[in-house]
Order: C-alpha cells, then structure tokens, then sequence
C-alpha cells in the first residue's frame, strides 16, 4: 500500500512518499529511500533508555542498542533492561545485554563510568 | 595572590570544550574550563537519545557519546578544567570570580569565552491559570532526574509546548511506564523536529493537539488534573473548548533562555536572541570576551554549538595572540522581512576569514520563499527555499569577497510569486 511518511535518519526529517513498488520519493539521500522501504517492510528503531548502575556520582548509566531493533519488541526490550544492574567500572560499547529482546542486537553502554 | 590564566572558558559543555580544545590547537597553553556541574559535558549528560554527531562526526551519537569524544580531546591536550566551579561575577576587565570546593577565587584572565549554556522558561514565565500544586515540573528537569538520577517524575503526564525536549520526554517517559496523555501547542505548528514527531509521539500513539495551551491547573498540594483550550489566531484561549485530562505531572516544554546574566550584568550589549551581540569571531562588543553555544543564541543541534565554539576559540587565540585588532569600519548585520535574528551582528572584514557564516531563523514557517542576502541594495545573493521553519536554524557561508562595499548586510524573506 502505498502510504507516506517522515523520514527519522537524520534532523532534516524529509517527508517521504512509497509507492506499491518500493519506489520512494521525497527522500534527499540514498538513506532516506532505505528507511522508506525498512519502514514498511520490518520497522526498526534504536532503542535509547538507561540502565540501573550504582556508582557514586551516578544512579543509571545510559545504554542503547547497538542497531535498530523490531519496533514490536521495544517494549520487550525495556522489560529485560530494567532487570540489569551494573558495577562500573563500564565503558562506552561494553555490552550490558546480549540479544536483547531474542532481536539478535546486543544492548551497549553509552557513557564511561569508572567508579 | 590573584592566579592568572591567558584564557578562562565559562562552561564545560560542548561549546566550552570546543572553544578550549580550538584555542589549544591555535598555539594557547593556559586555559582553564570552569564547570559548575559535576562532569564535563553540560546538558547533553542527560541527552541519552541519538541523533548528536551526524553533522560533525559523520555518524549518529548519543549525547554521552558525543561528549565522550570532546572530553578525550580536552584531556588529551592536558587542558585544565575545575568541576563544581560556579562563576558568580565577571568584570569588563576580565576578573572571574568563582565558588567551588576548594573555596571562593577571583582569577585575572587575559581573554575569556562565556559558553554557559541556556536555561528552561518555566511557569512563572508563562503564568497558567488554576493552582500552583506540585507536579508542574520542566521536561529538562524531569530529564535530568530520569536520565542520571533514575528517578521517574509522574505516571499520568501531560506536556505542553512541542519543542524537541518536550517530544523526547514523551517517548522517554512512555518507554519507563509512564502514560502520556497528549502534548499541547500553542502555535499552529510544532518547533520540534519532524522526525521527533514521527519517532516521539506517532509510534506511540501520543496526540498532539495544535493551537492549543494549557488555560486551567486544578489540584491542592498535588496536581490532580489540567483544562486544555483551543486559541484563537491571537493566542487567547477560546472559551468553551477546554477539555480535562487528570494528570500527576504537567511537563513544560515552553522554550531556552540564553544563560547570559553574567555579560548582562556588566552591560555587555545584547542582541534579539537574548545573548550578546558579536563579530565574525564570536567576540562580544567588550574586547577579548567571547561568546558562543547556546548562551549565544538557542541552537537545534550541538553539532553547529561545536563549529560556533571552535570560531570562538580561535578568536580568543587570536586575540591573546595580538592578530584581531580592532577597526572603525563594521559591517553590520540586519535581519530583514520574515527573519527573527541574525548571528553575528556585525563583520570586521579585515579581520574575517575567507567565508563568512551567518545564521538566522524565520519567524514563522513559509513556504516556497526566496531567502535574499542584500548588501545595502545590491542583491548578494538568492535562494529558493520550499519550506522554512524556525526550529530550523538557517546557515550560510558567503565569500568575504562579496561583502565589500557600503550599507548593511540583511537577509530577508520574498514570496517567490512577487516575483
């Protein structure tokens, strides 16, 4: 189905148009026919939320998914992202959680935190 | 004994960083970055979310990972910064005065670049209707409290105003449980990013309602519930359209204030932007102050707060280093029909680079505009633009050849049919 929608690749947010074919347009770069045709095909979103982390400065550490996960399993995700509790030291890319959400996309942390 | 530095930069944030690591790296040694909070990185500790770096860095970041590289390359050029250091006080001769835990200081700087970030208008500022009851808290607020702190502000959240931290706080809040009734704005038009209305409230079944404010608080102690109204095209609530949601938090999303009470106070000349008036290199009309980031003028991304801090940072190397004098002859800026503002305020051309940046904002969005650039009345240049915005900050570079000649340089906005 043929359908419209905003692109979220990046701050400029073109408003993009699929037709049946997968043949996008409104998009200004290759990433936004991408996005178009992911977005209708198997939509994805990074998922950014924070972790529990007891340091002394510090109650959570911020955390993502290192690709864009289903956007069915975003809530999945967050439920086994608040059982995780870290210890610092943590650093940027250490992985908090693997395969989170069964989606096969690991969750890292985003911030240094050494003590 | 007063300590003396060559250069003092106010605020560790992405500007302040930036403006130390550019000054460095132009020849500067003695500089010290004073933080009042506890980390570097100013506001984007807090900004988990991604969508930071594609300008600069090529690739999405989040905030913490953003900041991340910038604190790298200030410790990797043992660049000096105090954390908890709050400046209280600078003087036009350029003595900064500070508390931190070591005690109260005062320090002579030969040059100092004020990058202090901006604040959140709260509610006082806005004067809503109905009882003041606990629960009407700021989204950055709320942010910080979610973000570094773990600690969830309400369950039932109403935001108002659709600026880009009000749309992150509403996906934030929903994703920790939270229910988020529906954002309000009182333009007809959000100043959010598209994408943040896609990817915020869209795939979260969050309503936006447009042209419409808050007009009702209702709770004793606690928030209990809020009125929401329809304006009119003056912005006066319209009687009869209020609708109640109950709600345990009311968040503001209502606009950035340039932090810049400590150039105010010493009369450093402000622009429309609320920050100072500046030059081509950020220098504010004091000699050897400079300006940058969001005390400047608010920005949408940290990626331009990096550029404007680097020019800032060059600018004091310059000057510490004797090769930004100053002349009579300014070429000043002047935003013109449809614009709100434009940055820097004035152009000393036998001072300024080879490219000259300006940036602007529209007051309101247009569509299929003529974006002009007059030199007096000589036609510099124009640009069709299908589509203007005033979340978006506009930039442009113009040849410095260009700008010779008499009169001021203004940008203005011109309906492509009255052409």
């Amino acid at each position: 189905m043929a359908t419209d929608m905003t692109c979220i690749i990046c701050p400029r947010g073109c408003h993009l148009h699929i037709d049946d074919d997968l043949n996008v347009t409104g998009n200004s770069c290759p990433r936004g026919a991408a996005y178009a045709r992911q977005e209708v095909t198997d939509p994805r979103r990074t998922l950014t939320t924070t972790v529990r982390c007891h340091s002394e400065l510090l109650e959570v550490c911020p955390v993502k998914t290192i690709a864009p996960i289903p956007k069915g399993k975003v809530f999945d995700a967050m439920k086994e992202v608040n059982e995780v509790v870290l210890v610092p030291p943590v650093h940027i890319g250490d992985v908090v959680k693997a395969n989170i959400a069964g989606a096969g996309i690991d969750l890292v942390a985003t911030r240094d935190i050494e003590k | 004994m007063m300590e003396n530095r060559e250069l003092v930069i106010i605020g560790g944030g992405s500007a302040g960083m930036a403006a130390a690591v550019s000054a460095y790296d132009q020849g500067i040694r003695d500089i010290l970055i004073l933080e009042r909070g506890p980390f570097l990185g100013g506001i984007l500790n807090q900004c988990i979310h991604n969508g930071f770096g594609l300008t600069y860095f090529k690739e999405e970041l989040t905030g913490p990972e953003f900041l991340t590289r910038f604190v790298k390359q200030v410790q990797e050029r043992g660049i000096a910064y105090e954390l908890n250091a709050n400046v209280t006080a600078i003087s036009k001769d350029k003595q900064v005065s500070y508390v931190s835990q070591k005690g109260a200081h005062v320090i002579q700087a030969r040059a100092i670049v004020m990058a202090a970030g901006c604040y959140e208008r709260n509610a006082g500022a806005i004067g809503i209707p109905g009882e003041r009851p606990a629960g009407v808290i700021t989204a950055g607020q709320a942010q910080l409290y979610l973000n570094e702190y773990g600690y969830l502000v309400g369950k039932k959240v109403f935001i108002l105003g659709s600026g880009d931290i009000g749309l992150i706080m509403a996906r934030r809040m929903t994703l920790e449980g939270a229910k988020v009734l529906g954002v309000a704005e009182i333009m007809p038009y959000s100043n959010g990013l598209n994408r943040n209305i896609q990817q915020c409230l869209i795939d979260f079944g969050i309503p936006l309602y447009l042209s419409h404010t808050v007009s009702k608080v209702i709770g004793k102690g606690k928030l209990e519930a809020i009125e929401i109204s329809e304006v009119d095209d003056k912005l006066n609530v319209i009687p009869g359209t209020a609708e109640r949601f109950e709600v345990d938090t009311l968040m503001l999303s209502i606009g950035l204030i340039p932090n810049n009470d400590l150039l105010d106070k010493i009369g450093v000349p402000m622009s429309s932007t609320r920050g100072s008036k500046v030059n081509e290199h950020m220098e504010t009309e004091v000699e050897g102050i400079f300006s940058c980031g969001n005390v400047l003028h608010v920005h949408d991304l940290v990626d331009y707060v990096v550029e404007e801090g680097k020019v800032a940072g060059l600018g004091a190397a310059k000057y510490l280093k004797g090769e930004l004098k100053r002349h009579e002859k300014l070429l000043h800026t002047k935003a013109g029909d449809g614009i709100g503002y434009v940055v820097p305020a004035a152009i000393d051309l036998l001072n300024a680079e080879d490219k000259v940046q300006l940036k602007f904002r529209v007051r309101k969005p247009r569509k299929d505009v003529y974006v002009e650039y007059r030199l007096g009345d000589k036609l510099l240049k124009r640009m069709l633009k299908p589509a203007i915005i005033p979340s978006e900050m506009e930039i442009i570079s113009l040849d410095k050849s260009l700008l010779e000649g008499e009169g001021e340089l203004t940008v203005s906005l011109v309906d492509k049919e009255a052409k």
